[in-house]
This record gives C-alpha cells, sequence and structure tokens, in this order.
C-alpha cells in the first residue's frame, strides 16, 4: 500500500510542479483509485508479409481520452518482429485524411525504400496502400514511425526487433519491450504554434525572485545580459505531456513479469517527439549490452540517458520476489514514465520523487575548451590529457588552438555562472566557418569540448554510474577501419525566442544544396552544437562509428546525442547510393528546419 | 608531418581493411593481425580500476572496471557468449588504448564532392511524383506561416472620480524571417468620445536574432485633427531580458515624431509577474493643434502585476503615472488639463 500512496504523492508532486492547470489534469476524480497494473504486452506481427494500417483513433492515457493516430489500432503500434536474412514486404496502408509515411529507423535498405516523403519516396497518399520490400541484414533492436508532419507525436510508431540468424549471444530468460514516448493532449500544430509565439511557454521551472536556487543576483544578472535561460533544458515539458511506456501513463502502471532470478532483457526505444530520458530502476544494475541495435560490451550502469530515437538493450536481474519500479525521468524533470517489474500482476514498488531540476552551466553553453583541430585532437593525441584537466591547468593540450585557452584557466567556467565574467563572445562567426549569418543563430559556442564522455544534464553528480558513449564499445570489430579521407564539421543552430533551429544557420526551406558524398567515402563528421539544448542526430541509412577514442571497437550508432555547447564526432562510410535524410530527431527542431538530405552517388557519377 | 602520419596510417588500415573484409563474418580475434603489439597486457589495469570512481570515470579521467576487461582474455576460444556475459572472459579482442587504428586515426584533407541535386528518387518514382513532396518537405521544414495576436494591456484606471480605459494590442502573422504587423493603442474615458487610437500597419523583418525592422504607417484617429505618418522602428529583445521597441514618425504635415518603450517581467513565482514598463514620446516641433510640444512630449510609467491563469491569460492590478512634459504641460495647463496623473489599473492580458 505504501507504494500506491508514493505513487500519488509522486503525481502530485508533478502537478504543483507544473502548476494549478497541471495539476488538474493530473487529479481529475476517476483518478483517486491506482491501477493495479496492466499486464498487456504489444501485439506482435511477425513474417515475410505484414499488413500495417495507419489511422486515426481514439486513445486512452492514464483513463483521460485524446485523438492519436494508431497503427493496427494501437499505440504504440505493434512489435515487428523479423529474423536476419529474412525478405520482408510490409504492406501500409494509409487510412488518414492526410499523406503518410512509415521510416524504418535503424534499417539497412535501399534508398527508396526508407520512408521518408521528398527524400525517398513520394509518401502514401490518403486511402491507398504502399508496399515496403526489403531483405533483413542486420539484428537488434530498431523502431519505426511516421515522416509525415507531426504525426509521430499522436502515436504514429512502433518497435521492430529482428533476431540474429544463429543463437543470439545475448541470451536472456525473457524480453520485454519498453517504448518510451510523449504524448500531450494539445494537437502537435498547436504545440508548435505556441512554440513560435513564445520559446519557453511549456517551461514551467524557470528563475523566479522566490525559486530558492543557490545562485548570486550577479549570475542571474550575467544569464539576462546573455538572453539566456539556465532552465530551458527541454522545450516541451511535462506541463503538457504525459510520459507513456508502451502506450501506457503512470497511473496505467505498465507491468512486466519475471521470475525471481531470471535474466530479463529489455529492449528500449525512445519514440518521444520531444523527450530525452534518464532511466533507473532503483535497486537494480542495468547492463546495457546493445545500443541502436548493435551489441555492445557489457556495460553495467545504474541509470542512462537514452535520447529522442536511441535504443538500448539492457539486462536486469532481479533475484528478489518484490516489485521494482522502472522510472523514465524527462532530461528538465518536470515528469516521468513509471513502470513496474514485478513477479505477478498487481504489484507495485516506491515511486522516487522527481528530482531537482538541472540547470544549463556555461560548459551547456558550449564555454568548456576546445580541443583545437576538433574531434581528430581528442582520440589521437589528447591521451590523457582531457579537456577538463586541461582547463585545470593539470596539462597542457597539444592541439594548437587550445593551448592559450587553457592557460586562460577556463576551468572556472564548469559552475553555472561561475567564470562567465570571461566575456566571449556568444556570437562570434568567425569560430564557426561554415555558419551563415542568419536569424536562426542565436548564439554560437566559442569552446566547444567533446562532450560524448559525459553522462548528460543533471546526472553528472547523481551519486551512482551513469552510462557515457565514451562506455560504449563494439563487441564486433567494424567493418571499415580506414581513416577518414576528410572532415565536416557541421554546426546545430537555433533560436530559442524565435524558435527557429536549423544546421549551419540555414533551415531545410533555406537551404539549395544537399551534403554530397560519394560512394565508398570514408568521412568525419564533427557535430559541433551551438545551442543549450540537447539534439539527437539521426543519419539514415547508414551506421557510424563514434569517435571516442576505441579504434577499431566504436560503437556504432544511427542516431547520436549532442550535448549542449558540445561536440560530437563520428566516422561514417558512405556506403549507401541514394537520397538519405540527416536531422535533429526532436520533432519540432525538425519541424523547424534542423534538417538537411545527403546525397551518396557512385565517383563515376560525380566527376 | 600530419600528412605523412595520415599516409602512414592509411596504409596500415588499409591492410587490416582487407584482412577484416576477409573475414567479415568470421567475427573475431583480427587484432592478432595487426602490426601492433596487440597482446600486451594493459599495465595498470586492478589498482587503477579499485581509485576510479564513477565521477571520474565519468569525466574520462578513468575507466570502470567492466568497461575495459583485461586483454589476456581477450582471444580465448573457450569464451561462450554465456561466460562473457557473466564477465568471466571477453568473447573477442577489443580496443587498444591509443591504437593508431579506424576511429583513432586522423582524418585526411581530401576535398569535398560537388553537390548534386537531391533527386535520385526520380529515377524510381519519376519526377511528377517526386517534385511536389520534395516540394512539401522543404516548407514543412522551416517555411511554416504562424501568427499571434496579444493584448498586452486592456485596462480602466481609475483616478478622481473618472474612469478611463487603455488599450495596446498587436498581431503578427508570417514567417520567421517576413512578418506583416498590426499595432493599435488607445485610451478614453468611459462615456466620452475616444481621445486617440494610433494604428500601425508595418512589414516587419527579423534582422538578427533578437531584432525585427519595421516599416509602414501609422493613422491616428479621435479627438482633434488626425494624422498620418509613414513608420520606421525596431523592436526586439534587448539584454537582460528588456522588451524594447522604438519608432520615428514622419506626419503627411512634415512633422517628425518618435516614441519608445522597454518593459521587463519579473517573474515572483512562476505565475505571478511584474512588469515594470517605460514608454516615451518625442517630437521635434510644437505641434499647437494637436497640443504637443517641441521636445520630450510625454512620459508614462506603470508597474502592473498579473497573474497568468494560463500563459493566455493573465489578470492583473497596477499603478500608471503619465505625465507630459515640457511645452507640452504648458500647453496641457493652457487648455485647464492637469499635466500629470497617477491612476490605479485593473487590466487582463491575452493573448492567442
Amino acid at each position: 500500500m505504501t507504494g500506491l500512496f508514493d505513487r500519488r504523492q509522486l503525481l502530485c508532486g508533478a502537478g504543483i510542479g507544473g502548476g494549478a492547470l497541471a495539476l488538474s489534469a493530473w487529479m481529475p476524480a476517476w483518478a483517486q483509485t491506482n491501477a493495479p497494473g496492466l499486464i498487456r504486452d504489444l501485439p506482435e506481427v511477425t513474417g515475410e508479409d505484414i499488413r500495417l494500417k495507419i489511422a486515426h483513433q481514439m486513445l486512452t492515457i492514464d483513463g483521460r481520452q485524446g485523438h492519436g493516430i494508431g497503427i493496427n489500432g494501437t499505440v504504440p503500434g505493434p512489435l515487428i518482429r523479423l529474423r536476419e536474412g529474412q525478405n520482408v514486404r510490409l504492406h501500409v496502408e494509409n487510412a488518414l485524411d492526410e499523406d503518410s509515411s512509415i521510416h524504418w529507423h535503424g534499417l539497412i535498405l535501399p534508398f527508396h525504400m526508407d520512408g521518408v516523403p521528398g527524400v525517398s519516396f513520394p509518401g502514401i497518399k490518403p486511402r491507398t496502400t504502399f508496399m515496403y520490400e526489403f531483405p533483413i541484414l542486420q539484428a537488434g533492436t530498431y523502431w519505426y514511425h511516421s515522416h509525415s508532419g507531426l504525426q509521430e507525436q499522436m502515436g504514429h510508431y512502433g518497435p521492430i526487433v529482428i533476431d540474429p540468424e544463429g543463437a543470439d549471444p545475448i541470451a536472456s530468460d525473457r524480453e520485454h519491450v519498453v517504448v518510451l514516448s510523449d504524448y500531450s493532449f494539445m494537437h502537435p500544430h498547436r504545440i508548435f504554434k505556441k512554440l513560435k509565439q513564445m520559446g519557453g511557454y511549456f517551461n514551467r521551472q524557470k528563475l523566479t525572485a522566490t525559486d530558492g536556487e543557490p545562485m548570486s543576483a550577479s549570475e542571474r544578472v550575467e544569464w539576462g545580459r546573455m538572453r539566456m535561460d539556465p532552465t530551458d533544458v527541454a522545450d516541451v515539458t511535462g506541463s503538457t505531456y504525459t510520459y507513456l511506456v508502451n502506450g501506457h501513463g503512470p497511473r496505467d502502471n505498465w507491468t512486466a513479469l519475471f521470475k525471481p532470478g531470471e535474466r530479463v532483457r529489455l529492449r528500449f526505444v525512445n519514440a518521444s517527439a520531444m523527450t530525452t530520458f534518464n532511466v533507473r530502476i532503483p535497486g537494480l544494475k542495468i547492463t546495457i549490452v546493445q545500443a541502436d541495435g548493435l551489441n555492445v560490451r557489457p556495460v553495467a550502469v545504474d541509470e542512462f540517458q537514452i535520447a529522442v530515437a536511441e535504443t538500448y538493450d539492457a539486462i536486469v536481474e532481479p533475484a528478489d520476489d518484490r516489485a521494482y519500479t522502472l522510472v523514465a525521468e524527462s532530461i528538465d524533470r518536470s515528469g516521468m514514465a513509471v513502470a513496474t517489474l514485478a513477479p505477478r500482476p498487481g504489484m507495485a514498488a516506491e515511486v522516487p520523487p522527481l528530482r531537482k531540476r538541472p540547470l544549463a552551466t556555461m560548459k551547456d553553453m558550449g564555454m568548456g575548451m576546445d580541443q583545437g583541430g576538433g574531434a581528430a585532437a581528442g582520440a589521437a593525441a589528447g591521451a590523457g590529457c582531457t579537456a577538463e584537466h586541461a582547463a585545470m591547468g593539470h596539462c597542457a593540450m597539444p592541439a594548437a588552438g587550445g593551448a592559450d585557452h587553457a592557460a586562460m584557466g577556463h576551468g572556472a567556467a564548469q559552475g553555472a555562472g561561475a567564470g562567465m565574467a570571461m566575456d566571449h563572445s556568444m556570437r562570434d562567426f568567425s569560430v564557426a566557418p561554415g555558419v551563415k549569418k542568419t536569424p536562426t543563430v542565436q548564439t554560437i559556442s566559442p569552446m566547444p569540448v567533446d562532450r560524448m564522455g559525459d553522462p548528460g544534464q543533471g546526472l553528472e553528480d547523481v551519486g551512482h554510474r551513469v552510462l557515457t558513449y565514451r562506455d560504449l564499445i563494439a563487441v564486433e570489430r567494424n567493418p571499415d577501419i580506414r581513416a577518414p579521407e576528410r572532415e565536416l564539421r557541421i554546426h546545430l543552430t537555433g533560436n530559442m525566442e524565435r524558435y527557429m533551429w536549423a544546421f549551419d544557420g540555414e533551415k531545410l526551406s533555406e537551404v539549395r544544396d544537399p551534403i554530397p558524398f560519394l560512394e565508398g567515402e570514408r568521412v568525419r563528421i564533427t557535430l559541433v552544437n551551438d545551442t543549450m539544448m540537447t539534439h539527437p542526430i539521426h543519419l539514415h541509412g547508414h551506421f557510424f562509428e563514434l569517435v571516442t577514442g576505441h579504434g577499431d571497437y566504436a560503437p556504432r550508432k544511427h542516431t547520436v546525442n549532442v550535448q549542449p555547447g558540445g561536440t560530437a564526432a563520428f566516422d561514417f562510410t558512405a556506403d549507401a547510393v541514394g537520397d538519405w535524410a540527416f536531422h535533429c530527431h526532436m520533432l519540432y527542431h525538425m519541424h523547424a528546419g534542423m534538417m538537411q538530405v545527403v546525397t551518396v552517388r557512385p565517383r563515376e557519377d560525380a566527376a | 608531418m600530419s600528412r605523412m602520419l595520415f599516409l602512414g596510417a592509411a596504409i596500415g588500415a588499409l591492410t587490416v581493411a582487407t584482412t577484416a573484409l576477409a573475414q567479415s563474418h568470421g567475427g573475431h580475434g583480427q587484432h592478432g593481425a595487426t602490426p601492433a603489439s596487440a597482446q600486451t597486457p594493459d599495465p595498470a589495469p586492478a589498482p587503477a580500476a579499485s581509485t576510479c570512481t564513477p565521477e571520474h570515470a565519468e569525466m574520462g579521467h578513468c575507466r570502470m572496471p567492466e568497461v575495459e576487461p583485461t586483454e589476456p582474455a581477450a582471444t580465448n576460444p573457450n569464451c561462450t557468449p554465456e561466460h562473457a556475459r557473466m564477465g568471466h572472459c571477453t568473447p573477442n579482442s577489443g580496443p587498444i588504448e591509443g591504437e593508431a587504428i579506424g576511429t583513432n586515426l586522423s582524418p585526411g584533407d581530401a576535398p569535398a564532392p560537388r553537390p548534386v541535386a537531391a533527386n535520385y528518387a526520380d529515377r524510381i518514382w519519376g519526377a511528377t511524383a517526386m517534385q511536389p513532396t520534395r516540394d512539401a518537405l522543404r516548407r514543412e521544414h522551416g517555411g511554416g506561416s504562424y501568427s499571434q495576436v496579444m493584448i498586452d494591456l486592456a485596462e480602466i484606471k481609475i483616478a478622481g472620480g473618472h474612469t478611463g480605459y487603455k488599450f495596446e494590442a498587436d498581431a503578427w502573422f508570417g514567417g520567421d524571417i517576413n512578418r506583416f504587423a498590426l499595432k493599435a493603442d488607445g485610451e478614453g474615458e468611459f462615456g466620452a468620445a475616444i481621445d486617440g487610437v494610433e494604428l500601425k500597419a508595418l512589414y516587419s523583418r527579423a534582422i538578427g536574432p533578437y531584432f525585427n525592422l519595421q516599416a509602414g504607417v501609422r493613422q491616428d484617429l479621435g479627438v482633434g485633427p488626425d494624422r498620418t505618418d509613414a513608420v520606421i522602428g525596431i523592436e526586439g529583445l534587448a539584454p537582460y531580458w528588456f522588451e524594447i521597441d522604438g519608432y520615428l514618425y514622419l506626419s503627411t504635415e512634415g512633422e517628425v515624431r518618435a516614441s519608445a518603450s522597454a518593459e521587463y517581467d519579473q517573474r515572483i513565482t512562476q505565475r505571478l509577474i511584474l512588469q515594470p514598463k517605460v514608454e516615451f514620446d518625442l517630437s521635434a516641433q510644437d505641434i499647437p493643434e494637436l497640443g504637443i510640444g517641441s521636445g520630450l512630449t510625454s512620459a508614462e510609467f506603470g508597474l502592473r502585476l498579473r497573474y497568468e491563469i494560463a500563459r493566455e491569460f493573465a489578470p492583473y492590478v497596477g499603478i500608471v503615472h503619465e505625465a507630459k512634459l515640457g511645452r507640452t504641460a504648458e500647453f496641457a495647463r493652457a487648455a485647464g488639463d492637469d499635466p500629470s496623473s497617477t491612476n490605479f489599473v485593473v487590466g487582463v492580458r491575452a493573448w492567442f
């Protein structure tokens, strides 16, 4: 019973944090009894011929009705279960009154089957059926979703699990698919309009005169001087979202069963439109065994951050005959998705309260310390000398441009507001030669650092082990271990006041040329985040290897989260001829223009 | 130097790549083939690991033990997946810290290819089918048009037996850069003809991340002679979160006037907001028929406390001090009016 009580307290707390309006949404009369827990797995479709029907439907989230777009009548859509080496024909019927599409996120397939209207195919017209057909070349956990308009926000997504041809090297006694997502009773076009009208519309955790934050008046004034808001961690928050596990709200208490002592494989998919989740299961170690569908060496952690569109497979071994709470807290801690792992239905464990929301630091503003020649320096030359160490003056970075900064002692910039007196221009285009001088560019990170070793905003000091990208090491050796032939720096730019987002200062609507690659070309792409928001960047049709110092065992991913004010670098081989989408997977960032098209052409075509 | 390094690395990588390709399905143990001393054990695994706190590891200062299993077990052929999972061994060789291979290599400086049209899908679906969706794709990703109507002030003022009213509203419609803006300000007393209404129709263009340049026409209506002005001005967000605007007016009579305002939202709580606001009007010349003298003509300071029931709807109370200044004040006195007043106001701020 305590568990139930705590759950209610949590909801109450979230309501107060979100304000009175949210409170009324959280606490209607029907919600006064707690659900015993839904034991309902997603329906599964399998085989060589799979039929999917996209249609409008009503959803019931925590007992409340809302509009949604489902597939075969459910949100999330059915689990598509395939086997490596098979062929699949997916007959997708669009029963909406508007165009739709399905993109198979992370699958390696011919570009014209990738499902992006305007890039790979013309889309699926209303009342028509489109047949996708492609061979399944890989195994692992993936997902699918609409690439049309804002349909994804309404529920147009679902998981894909592909079993390997042989025995699965990751053995488990049972598995559960855990699709995390965000749902709003507000229509997505309305959400987007509100953001255009007022970028901070959904932030109900702003600094106030009575917030009690240990922040000096001068720090507050400095943030104000820069016209930046340190509480701006998520654009769309728990003030409008209900966070879902497999389509169920916290009150539904979706429950995954286990027998004590079993090895349970959890296949996490973040199918959110806008929410970065921090996932933990108090009382259980989470051993990450797969990232973005590909196996990694087991890493035992207490918590991990999962960006939009990422997948992680984890093994948990609950030994005791008791319930455990699976908590997926939104990055700004305005709400959480909650599920239960239990040996029997009807159980619930204590739900931890929302932790204090993080505040952006100067590092999130790109005032870290640059590694000079980009990511290359980090991997090759920077052995032992991390940026943080160098900044503290413990060592000197070997790279050219970085040395002066190290000498200047920018280490102070780590704390929120500290070191702000360093008057770095926050919009100096000379440090970002490729960026267009447009109103889309509110700031340019003056000294961005590689943040792939950081656990994520608000997770630096949680007192337990949190996964970072540097912890990921591929199990299989990378298929292409050549040095990149060239490097490309792409800046992630934005303007929170106007809610504009773009690559290199140009929205897709303004861009003239796609980003060209030659077939077989190996290129290092360094993503530089010039904004205060995280951006999960997804390259279609390819896996890429993160440049995190693991040489030929670099983790291979389809989506990389670039932390605020930081950089992330990856090498990739342009081996899939065609046109591919390349974008931020924050749905409203993409809708605002943070997208590009990538072309891969045979060398003979591109003379 | 770096080019030589790159060359050497590339040759090394190539040889490794061929072997890797040849065995891409065989899986593991590639390290034996590389020229690097693959089997050298990590010199300080155990003691280093024991001092490696998670915090340190997160900072990248050290590695947690489970991430960096010792190398000797690496190529153990008896390492079944089950064993590996238990952490007893590692199924295949892993990265060697700092080895010049794969992602540890520096990129070269090959030129980027020339951009081509992103129309590869035309080969499969035809240009007729693709072009409309290609256009829609661009439109939908950054090319949208939006709008906002903001009634910043709609208030009743109470002072010395009179009750007056005042409103300030604006609206915009358009994209991120180019917008059409309408502004309407007015005030009066209940039971009398409206004192004055000022309407502006402006083209607004974003000229930076925070500011819009605006130009258009202003039409004044109300008591006394009306004026029509050409307007140019700027509005936006200044450092320290001040919302400011300033306009210059040239009337059809050749008169030059200006106005400026600034406001600031001080949040007391997430919903309770105190807003100081100042407004100034200036004139380059006397305009007796409008009761305006040259110089600073009037100033207004308001302090309004609003409560956001919703972001879009916030009732407020406030106090507003208005003063006609300089020669304008003289005109007012000559007409028997008090050039300054302090009023309590009650109103609502709303937008959609």
